[in-house]
């Protein structure tokens, strides 16, 4: 058993090494990397929205769906208070910045604390009425907060404060990759660690049996409101960190949609594991990428090299066309929930452990057929 | 123990992930230079072809399109360059504006013609002047688009110019109380307005009512109704076209029987089409009317009708509108600009955009660009839809 | 004054009516399979695309009852591929392959017809303009209301006094005792849906003959406020969702007309979550909703 702790662990450490290898070889040539950068930023920022949100709905069972909401909270305090102060005049034009806010300005990580603390603030003003309901009923209250939250940063009585739904703008991006990968890291150590300690078994009982883990002692209500509390501060994190990735606030930006292709990240590696999340984060943001194609129209000819322009190869291939990779990804989400709906880590962790014995047997039956096919 | 294997196993996933990416990335941009090796260069196109202004995008599309076709290369340092357009859509949304930029700069083009909206330029503004990469604006008229943006230049005109315009319509022809309809969170509307009513106040007229909604927003009867009951004879809705047949439908059902005035984007036959009777009387600006250059006009419609999905793309009509215009005239001074820089690298096209001073070989020049990069235009062109037919009313000039 | 108050009220009542139709179909599946229809609202869209295109082929007597019938269609389809294999499954299961369906449904929209809105076929007989005084209204309109409470009517008499509105109340009471009383579930599960699905349609001609375009997302938010106008009315309830639904309506144009645009979705939502905290079980609901 020693044995194989040190190997993880070696391991791991080798992971991590290559892993910020990695990181400095797109970072020592930003310019020329400046894609890749965009999709490990933005797969990162919703990671650590994926994990908050699996938080309550893997971890804990409650259908939360409040996830862009404090999102939208966050990359609005983010970009307030980080955006330059002589650009403010410029920026808040149509109302002019409210002067006690006007000089401001804060260093992103004090606004991301600030952001955890107003979103936890906020959802446990929230939770105390919402949190009473059940499935259903939860899901469509969270979702209407989600609604009046985005309704109060766009209406234009806050426009000196929040510039209303047109959003702020210039906000300073992140100084390197590593600033946001770091961060975004920290965030989903710190939910790791929670899930891990004994509150996050509480979170687990009360998901598996509720009547019998307040049997057990556990105040249920409390609970709720901890995992609560604690998703919804790490999604105004995200929120915050989305704002300095996009380098703009803008309430169109936190819809319900958003809340729904969080949702496709957490389902789609899993419910209820913390690395099937992060996992469902990046499959989701690479592949939104990098399935680009499918929304253009190509003939034969363009795909298959060497059939000529002429005939068939000058016909278009059928189904690509605009809005086709949307719907791959919901028919995507919809074989996942009907017929593999544990995900791709099938709510448990993926561990070195898991992988090398996965490995093993793929190689075995490889082996296997190998021999079975030289008979 | 455990905690380290899953951390680490969770960064192995990202890596391997992301190095799939990069490989994929990588390839399809080497594909991209396996052609620019020789003797192309890419400008990027981008434009929302999705999304609430795809309508508007598909347009300058077209434009940019038979701009290419016209002028299919460029000479640089002698030799002859293909012009491939990279068109990446924005989706008319914010958030993937900024990617669409970052795949175009990654792509490597030479120059940026776009885009249709001014949101989304905003949004992307600042990553093209990062990566210094020259950005010409084909109609979007809010001026911080370019404030502020070395990078950033524009061939249409500005919103405070358009309202004044508008304003000063309205209060020639004898319209004295008007009311406005506000998109709030729409730059483009609500600069408009603003400007409008500043100037429409100056001239000595009065905003009696102004309205507001939301966007997305398909149900306009209650703020129709409020204008109805205020006795207004005319309304300024500078809003996005998706929003024009609507208002105007929902207003010939509640009995709103007044002028409309309206920005550049009502400037469409899609409107025609879509409101009918309703849309008669309409008044719209728009940077370019029919007529005004017969050269472009002949070239364009012939192009237009020699391939039937072209025509389709422009809903089946040949009728030119400002968004051809000015996207046919943004690729036109990017092509000038690389040529009078002689180079390909950005700073220098920036120079040359910032000194041009051209009149020839444009739909609607001559071109000169202020300081903030912005096109000196002081005309506009006002037209009205009468018996189903956008027809010319008046040109008007405002001196600064 | 009196003419733009009336005026008004006409406004919200006639988007009432729509909303009615269509929480009639949220309550009705809520009440026997305990789940959010979230595919409900985006039916509704669809049926909004089926009337552009069969409106193009067939005169409107034809087209109404053919898109009627491919909304039914489309909606039990729905309900075979994505709900009825996760009957046993928990109801968060349920509820993301719901979401999914609705995700599925916009961007099959949005692929197949593009996101441009599409202007909506008017048909003639429905948009004729009543002028009283200084009152417009068009057919359309005043037919909304009316319309509505006819079917509500009809419903609840098929509801109350036939072996298959028995079977339905048995249903949503108690599935299990049900079928061990040699009631067809599954069958009445699926009258559910077509009933829900043709009042959506209904609704749904209403509701865009008045607004002129259809768009992919055009379903996805009126489909929440119904659902709240049925929470409102108290789940299950027929006759309540029809009031929660013009609850919801007249409130949504007040606010508009007041110039707080911006809150009105939001107002909506907040009346939601008042009621759940006050009156969980809405208002004409019977037995209280399950608490923690």
């Amino acid at each position: 058993m020693k044995v194989k702790e040190k190997r993880n662990l070696i391991l791991s450490i080798v992971a991590v090494l290559l892993c910020c290898l990695y990181l400095f070889i797109l970072e020592s040539d930003s310019v020329v990397h400046s894609y890749a950068i965009t999709i490990i930023e933005r797969s990162c920022i919703y990671a650590v929205a994926a994990v908050s949100m699996n938080l309550i709905i893997g971890f804990t069972g409650q259908f939360s769906l409040g996830t862009a909401g404090f999102m939208c909270i966050g990359a609005y305090i983010t970009g307030v208070l980080t955006i330059p102060v002589e650009m403010r005049d410029q920026i808040f034009y149509l109302y002019g910045m409210a002067s006690w806010l006007h000089d401001i300005k804060l260093p992103l990580i004090v606004t991301l604390i600030l952001c955890a603390v107003v979103c936890a603030g906020i959802a446990a003003l929230i939770g105390w009425p919402v949190l009473r309901l059940k499935s259903d009923y939860l899901a469509i209250a969270t979702l209407g907060f989600s609604e009046i939250i985005r309704a109060i940063f766009g209406w234009d009585g806050l426009g000196k404060i929040t510039n209303a739904s047109y959003g702020v703008s210039n906000i300073p991006e992140f100084k390197s990759i590593f600033e946001c990968v770091i961060i975004s890291a920290v965030c989903i150590v710190i939910m790791i660690l929670l899930v891990n300690s004994s509150y996050g078994r509480a979170f687990k009982a009360i998901r598996d049996d509720d009547v019998a883990a307040e049997a057990m002692g556990i105040n249920l209500f409390r609970t709720k409101q901890l995992s609560f509390v604690v998703t919804s501060a790490f999604a105004g994190v995200a929120g915050g960190l989305l704002a300095v990735y996009m380098r703009s606030a803008v309430t169109s930006t936190f819809t319900v949609a958003l809340t729904y292709n969080i949702l496709l990240m957490v389902v789609l590696g899993g419910i209820g594991s913390i690395s099937g999340s992060i996992l469902g984060a990046f499959i989701v943001t690479g592949s939104q990428e990098w399935l680009r194609f499918l929304d253009r129209e190509y003939t034969w000819s363009e795909l298959i090299p060497g059939i000529g322009n002429t005939g068939f190869g000058a016909m278009n291939v059928p189904l690509l066309r605009n809005g086709f990779r949307m719907v791959v990804f919901s028919l995507l989400l919809m074989l996942v929930v009907l017929f593999w709906n544990h995900g791709l880590t099938g709510s448990k962790e993926i561990t070195w452990d898991r992988l090398i014995n996965g490995a093993k047997k793929l190689m075995r039956s490889k082996k296997e057929k190998a021999v079975s096919e030289a008979e | 123990m455990k905690r380290s294997k899953l951390f680490g196993i969770a960064l192995g996933c990202l890596m391997a992930v992301n190095l799939i990416g990069c490989g994929a990335s990588s390839s399809s941009s080497s594909t991209g230079s396996d052609a620019a090796s020789g003797d192309t260069i890419k400008i990027g196109i981008f434009e929302p072809k999705t999304g609430e202004n795809g309508g508007g995008g598909a347009q300058e599309e077209l434009a940019i399109e038979y701009a290419n076709y016209v002028r299919p290369t460029v000479t640089v340092g002698g030799k002859e360059y293909k012009i491939q357009l990279d068109w990446q859509d924005n989706q008319s949304d914010k958030t993937v504006a900024v990617t669409a930029a970052q795949k175009l700069i990654a792509d490597g083009v030479v120059g940026v013609v776009g885009g249709y909206g001014s949101g989304v330029c905003i949004a992307a503004g600042s990553y093209y002047s990062n990566a210094k990469i020259p950005a010409i604006g084909t109609s979007c008229t809010n001026a911080n688009v370019t404030l502020g943006n070395d990078y950033y230049f524009r061939a249409c005109y500005l919103d405070p110019f358009q309202g004044e315009v508008m304003a000063n319509w309205a209060y020639s022809n004898g319209f004295t109380e008007v009311a406005t309809i506000d998109n709030i969170g729409n730059e483009y509307t609500s600069g408009l307005v603003k400007t409008f009513t500043d100037s429409f106040t100056v001239l000595g007229g009065t905003v009696v009512d102004s309205e507001t909604f939301q966007t997305n927003e398909s149900d306009f009867k209650a703020i129709l109704t409020n204008i109805k009951n205020s006795g207004v004879k005319a309304v300024f809705a500078p809003t996005d076209y998706l929003y024009a047949p609507l208002l105007l439908n929902q207003a010939h059902d509640l009995g709103l029987d007044v002028q409309w005035i309206a920005g550049d984007t009502w400037y469409s036959n899609v409107l025609i089409q879509d409101a009918g009777d309703n849309a008669n009387g309409v008044v719209a600006d728009t940077f370019y009317s029919e007529g005004g250059n017969p050269e472009f006009d002949a070239g364009f419609k012939e192009w237009l009708n020699a391939d039937a999905s072209r025509k389709a793309t422009n809903l089946d009509t040949d009728a030119i509108v400002g968004n051809h215009a000015v996207s046919y005239d943004a690729y036109m001074l990017l092509c000038d600009a690389i040529e009078a820089a002689d180079s390909l690298e950005g700073p220098a096209i920036r120079d040359a955009l910032a000194a041009l001073d051209e009149s020839e070989g444009y739909a609607c020049g001559p071109y000169k660009f202020d300081a903030n990069g912005d096109a000196i235009k002081n005309t506009s062109y006002i037209c009205q839809i009468t018996s189903g037919e956008w027809t010319y009313q008046s040109t008007e000039t405002v001196q600064k | 004054m009196i003419s733009y108050l009336l005026q008004q009220l006409l406004n919200g009542l006639s988007l009432g009516g729509a909303y009615a139709l269509i929480a009639i179909g949220y309550t009705m599946v809520y009440g026997i399979l305990r789940m959010i229809n979230f595919a409900h609202g985006d039916e509704f869209m669809m049926a909004g695309y089926f009337m552009i295109f069969s409106l193009a082929v067939f005169p409107w007597y034809f087209a109404i009852p053919f898109v009627i019938l491919c909304t039914i269609v489309l909606g039990v389809v729905i309900e075979r591929i994505a709900y009825k294999p996760l009957r046993s499954a928990p109801r968060m299961s349920v509820m993301i392959s719901a979401i999914g369906i609705s995700y599925l449904l916009q961007n099959l929209a949005n692929y197949l017809f593009t996101a441009m809105p599409q202007s909506y076929p008017q048909i003639d007989i429905l948009k004729h303009v009543y002028t009283f005084g200084n009152i417009s209204v068009s057919r359309v309109t005043i037919i909304a209301p009316v319309l509505t409470i006819v079917l509500t009517f009809l419903l609840i008499m098929l509801v109350n006094h036939t072996k298959l509105g028995m079977a339905m109340r048995a249903c949503s009471k108690d599935q299990e005792t049900a079928r061990i009383m040699g009631i067809k579930v599954d069958n009445i599960i699926t009258t559910t849906f077509v009933i829900g699905c043709g009042l959506a349609a209904v609704g749904s001609i209403l509701y865009f003959t008045d607004r002129n375009t259809v768009q992919p997302y055009s379903g996805s938010l009126p489909g929440l406020k119904c659902f709240v106008a049925a929470v409102i009315g108290g789940i299950g309830n027929i006759q309540g969702a029809v009031i929660g639904g013009f609850i919801v309506g007249i409130c949504q144009i007040v606010i508009t007309a007041m110039g707080y645009s911006v809150f009105s979705d939001a107002f909506t939502f907040a009346l939601l979550v008042l009621i759940l905290i006050f009156r969980p079980s809405g208002l004409f609901g019977e037995k209280a909703v399950q608490k923690v």
